[in-house]
C-alpha cells in the first residue's frame, strides 16, 4: 500500500481511478451494439433449437441408448469447471493475504457466476422432460449424486453472487453519486436501488470486510465441492474410465487450469478494449503466468496418474477405453489435448517472455479450447464402449457425433455465458473502484461525494 | 408341508399360462381397459398384452382398472412375499428371439429398442461363441436406482426393479450407471403414441412409454400380478427360461411348464450371473452354454466393447 496521500491529490487519483474504471459502462459504441446483436442472435438460435428439441424429443441429438449423455454434459461440465475460478481467486488468494490477485477478483467472479449459471441452464436444457424439472425438489432423494450437484450448484452460484454484489456496494454508491447525467436514468435507478443506501461510514465497511471474510471461508468447502461432486457424477457409476478414486482432485486441478485461462483472456480484452493497461499490468499477467503452471502441473501430474498406472496394467475393460484414447478412435484428439493443450503450454509458460500480455493469452485461448475437448474425452468415449457388446441396434446407436442441434446449443451456452459477462462488464466496473483507490492510498472518506455528519 | 402349497402355486402359475391360450377370448376382458367407443356395437379394447381388439360390446362385464395413483402406489408395493428369479440356460439359446418380439409388443416398443436382447457373445479369444439373452437383471444392489435424482426408478421388495415413467425427468443417469446397458430412452415419441393416447399409465408394464422417459425390462410385473410368466418366458419356444420365486425355490420353465427346484437347478448345473464382480447382485441367473442344443451358426459379429 502506498502512503496516505493529501486531500487534493487523493481527490485527483480518486477521479483518474473512477473514470478509468467507469469507461466500459459509459463506453458506447458500434462495436459495442455488434457484439450485443451477436449475442443475442446466438442465443436465439440456440432457444430455437432447444424449442425443436423439446418438441421432437431428445432424438435430435446424437445421442442414443449407448452414448446416452454427449455434448451437453460435457459442456456442463466445462462451465461447472471454469466457474471454480472465482473461488480460487477471489477466496483462497485472498486468505493466503495474497494482494496482486485483488484488481482481477472481480474478473473472476464473473466467469464464476457466468459458468455456474449456464451449467445450471445447460443441465436442464439435456432433460428429457424439462418440463418436470420441478420434480427434483418434490421427490429429490440425497442419495443421488444429481441432486447433491444442484445443492452446490445452487449454493455455489449464491455465494459467488454476494461475494460479487457485496465489495460492489461502495462502488454502487460512488456511481450512484457521481454518474447523474453519464448514465441513463434506469441505470442510475439501479445503482441507487443497489446501494442500499450506503453512506460509507466505518461501520458499514467493518460489516462488508467482515460478511466478505465469512463468505470467503464458506465458498472453499463448497467451492472444492461443486467440482469434485460433479466428477463424482461419473466416479459414482460403474464404468471403465470413469470408475476411479481419482476423479475430485482430477477434475478440481482441470477446473483451475480452464479457469485461470479463461479469467487471462478476460483480462486482456478488458485492458484492449478498456484502456486498462494500468490496472490489468504486465506483472499480473506475470503471475497469472505463472498460476497457470502451477496448476497446469498438478493436472499433468493427475493425468499421469490417471492414465499411465491403467495403461500399465491393461485391465480388460480399461484396455478397450485406454486404447481407443491412445491408438484408436480418440487418439488425435487426446494427443492433442495433452501435447498442445498441456505440456507444450507448460513449457512455453516456464520463459518469461510467454507470460507477457498477448503470448499469454494466446496459449490461454489455446489452453481452453483443448479444456473443453478434455472435457469431451471423459463422457464420451466411455460410453461408447459399455461392458457387453452392442448389438441388434442400429449403426448410428454405436458410435456418437454431435447433431447441429447440439452444436446450436452448445454454442448458444457458449454466447449466453459471454452475454452474462458483458452485460456485468457493461453495468459494473471490472475492477474494484474502492479497493483499487484505497491500495493507491486514497482514504476512504474521500470515497464519498457528501460531507460526512 | 408348506413348500408342497407353495409349490402347487408355481404349478398354477404354469397352469394359467397354458390354459390362457385355451380361454382365450374371456382372459382378455377380464383384463381389459376401454380405449375409445366406437358408435356401432363394438368397442375397441387393448389387451394386457398390448394388443388392440376389437369385440362386441355385449360380450362385456366392465372390469374396473385402477387410475394412476393407484396404480403408481401398488406398483411400488410389489407382490406380498415373493421374490422373483430368472434362470437363462444358455445351452437351448438358438437366436430365435421370440422374446424379444414378444416383449417388444407387450411393452410397445420400437424395433431398436429392446428390453431383452440376444447378444453374441465369446468370452475369450478361443472360446466356444454362444447366444445370451439379456434382460435387465435385476440386481439386488442396483446402480440405476441409486443414482436416480427423483427416485422414478427404484426396487420393490418382491425384487423387481421398475420406473415409474411419470415421474422420470430423463436425466439418463441410470443409463450411465447400468454395467449391463439394459435400459433404454425414448428419444423420439414413442410407438404407437397416438394409439394409446389417453391410456392409463401402467407402471408394471411401463406402458404406454412416454417420449423423454426410461424404459427397460420389468420382468412382465403386470403379468406377474394376473399370475401370468413374463412375456419372453412364456414366448420361448426353446426351453431358454425358468422363472420363478426363490422364497418358494422354484422355478418353472416357460416352454414345457415344468416347475423345479431353483436351488438344485443351479447348483446342478454351476449357474453364475453376469459380472459378479461389480458387486450388482443380479437376480438373473445363467446355466452355462455347455452341450448346447444347437450350434452356433453364421459368422461371429464384431464386438463392439
Ligand atoms: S441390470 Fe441395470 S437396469 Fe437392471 S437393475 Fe441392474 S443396474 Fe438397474
Ligand atoms: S432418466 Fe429417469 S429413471 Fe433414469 S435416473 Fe433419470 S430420472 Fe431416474
Amino acid at each position: 500500500m502506498n502512503t496516505i496521500k493529501s486531500p487534493e491529490e487523493s481527490r485527483k487519483v480518486l477521479d483518474t481511478i473512477f473514470s478509468d474504471l467507469t469507461r466500459s459502462i459509459t463506453h458506447k459504441d458500434e462495436l459495442t451494439r455488434f457484439w450485443f446483436f451477436i449475442l443475442i442472435m446466438f442465443a436465439g438460435v440456440g432457444l430455437w433449437g432447444w424449442i425443436i428439441q423439446i418438441d421432437k424429443g431428445l432424438g435430435v441429438t446424437g445421442m442414443r441408448d449407448y452414448v446416452s449423455w454427449g455434448m451437453y454434459i460435457a459442456n456442463f461440465v466445462f462451465f461447472v469447471a471454469i466457474s471454480l475460478i472465482g473461488f480460487l481467486i477471489s477466496s483462497a488468494l485472498h486468505l493466503l493475504k495474497i494482494s496482486w490477485s485483488k484488481p482481477i477478483s472481480r474478473v473472476a467472479e464473473q466467469i464464476a457466476i457466468a459458468g455456474v449459471a449456464l451449467a445450471g441452464i445447460i443441465i436442464v436444457m439435456d432433460m428429457g422432460r424439462p418440463d418436470r424439472f420441478l420434480n427434483v425438489f418434490l421427490h429429490g432423494r440425497f442419495a443421488s449424486p444429481i441432486i447433491w450437484d444442484v445443492t452446490v450448484v445452487t449454493t455455489y452460484l449464491t455465494i459467488s453472487a454476494l461475494l460479487f454484489f457485496l465489495p460492489l456496494i461502495p462502488d454502487l454508491a460512488l456511481l450512484r453519486d457521481r454518474m447523474t447525467g453519464k448514465v441513463p436514468t434506469w441505470k442510475l435507478k439501479i445503482y441507487t436501488i443497489l446501494a442500499l443506501g450506503w453512506k460509507g461510514n466505518p461501520e458499514q465497511y467493518k460489516t462488508v470486510y467482515h460478511a466478505m471474510r465469512i463468505l470467503m471461508i464458506l465458498i472453499i468447502p463448497v467451492g472444492l465441492s461443486i467440482h469434485t461432486v460433479t466428477s463424482w457424477l461419473f466416479a459414482a457409476t460403474l464404468r471403465s474410465g470413469w470408475d476411479t478414486t481419482i476423479m475430485g482432485p482430477y477434475f478440481v486441478a482441470g477446473a483451475f487450469v480452464a479457469g485461470a485461462a479463461a479469467v487471462v483472456i478476460l483480462m486482456y480484452i478488458y485492458r484492449l478494449r478498456y484502456g486498462l493497461k494500468n490496472y490489468f499490468e504486465d506483472f499480473h499477467f506475470d503471475y497469472m503466468g505463472k498460476l497457470l503452471v502451477f496448476v497446469s502441473l498438478v493436472y499433468l501430474y493427475f493425468n499421469i496418474n490417471e492414465f499411465l498406472v491403467p495403461g500399465y496394467k491393461m485391465k480388460t475393460a480399461e484396455g478397450v477405453h485406454l486404447q481407443n484414447l491412445f491408438t484408436g478412435a480418440f487418439a488425435s484428439m487426446f494427443w492433442l489435448v495433452q501435447v498442445a493443450g498441456l505440456i507444450i503450454p507448460i513449457l512455453l509458460m516456464l520463459i518469461k517472455f510467454f507470460r507477457k500480455p498477448l503470448p499469454l493469452t494466446i496459449i490461454s485461448v489455446v489452453v481452453l479450447i483443448a479444456a473443453w475437448f478434455k472435457r469431451y474425452l471423459i463422457v464420451i468415449p466411455t460410453m461408447e464402449h459399455p461392458f457387453l457388446p452392442v448389438q441388434n441396434v442400429p449403426d448410428y446407436f454405436k458410435s456418437y457425433a454431435p447433431t447441429s442441434i447440439e452444436i446450436m446449443i452448445t454454442l448458444f451456452s457458449v454466447f449466453a455465458a459471454l452475454l452474462i459477462i458483458t452485460v456485468l462488464a457493461k453495468l459494473f466496473p471490472v475492477i474494484t473502484i474502492w479497493e483499487y483507490a484505497e491500495e493507491k492510498g486514497v482514504d476512504k472518506k474521500y470515497f464519498s461525494k457528501q460531507p460526512k455528519n | 408341508m408348506e413348500r408342497n402349497t407353495r409349490r402347487n402355486f408355481i404349478r398354477k402359475l404354469g397352469a394359467t399360462v397354458g390354459a390362457a391360450g385355451v380361454v382365450g377370448g374371456t382372459s382378455i376382458l377380464s383384463s381389459c381397459n376401454s380405449v375409445e367407443t366406437s358408435s356401432g356395437d363394438k368397442i375397441k379394447l387393448l389387451t394386457s398384452s398390448g394388443e388392440l381388439v376389437e369385440v362386441d360390446k355385449s360380450q362385456l362385464t366392465p372390469a374396473e382398472m385402477p387410475n394412476l395413483s393407484e396404480n403408481q402406489t401398488r406398483g411400488r408395493e410389489g407382490l406380498p412375499g415373493r421374490s422373483w428369479v430368472m434362470v437363462i440356460d444358455l445351452s437351448k439359446c438358438r437366436n430365435a428371439r421370440e422374446c424379444m418380439k414378444a416383449c417388444q409388443n407387450h411393452h410397445q416398443l420400437r424395433p431398436e429398442q429392446h428390453h431383452i436382447n440376444v447378444l453374441q457373445m465369446q468370452d475369450a479369444e478361443h472360446t466356444a461363441p454362444y447366444y445370451m439373452p439379456k434382460p435387465c437383471q435385476h440386481c439386488d444392489n442396483p446402480p440405476c436406482t441409486k443414482v436416480c435424482p427423483v427416485n422414478a426408478t427404484f426396487k420393490r421388495n418382491d425384487g423387481i426393479v421398475l420406473i415409474d415413467n411419470e415421474r422420470c425427468i430423463g436425466c439418463r443417469f441410470c443409463i450411465a450407471a447400468c454395467p449391463y446397458s439394459a435400459r433404454v430412452f425414448n428419444w423420439f415419441e414413442p410407438r404407437d403414441a397416438e394409439k394409446y393416447k389417453g391410456v392409463t399409465y401402467n407402471i408394471e408394464a411401463n406402458v404406454p412409454q412416454k417420449k423423454g422417459t426410461i424404459s427397460k425390462c420389468l420382468f412382465s410385473a403386470d403379468r406377474l400380478r394376473d399370475g401370468k410368466l413374463p412375456s419372453c418366458v412364456s414366448a420361448c419356444p426353446n426351453g431358454v427360461y425358468w422363472f420363478g420365486d426363490r422364497n418358494e425355490d422354484a422355478v418353472t420353465n416357460g416352454t414345457t411348464k415344468e416347475t423345479v427346484s431353483f436351488s438344485k437347478l443351479i447348483k446342478d448345473n454351476a449357474a453364475y450371473t453376469l459380472m459378479e464382480e461389480l458387486g450388482t447382485k443380479p437376480r438373473v441367473y445363467y446355466l452355462p452354454p455347455k452341450d448346447r442344443a444347437f450350434p452356433f451358426e453364421g459368422e461371429l459379429i464384431e464386438h463392439h466393447s
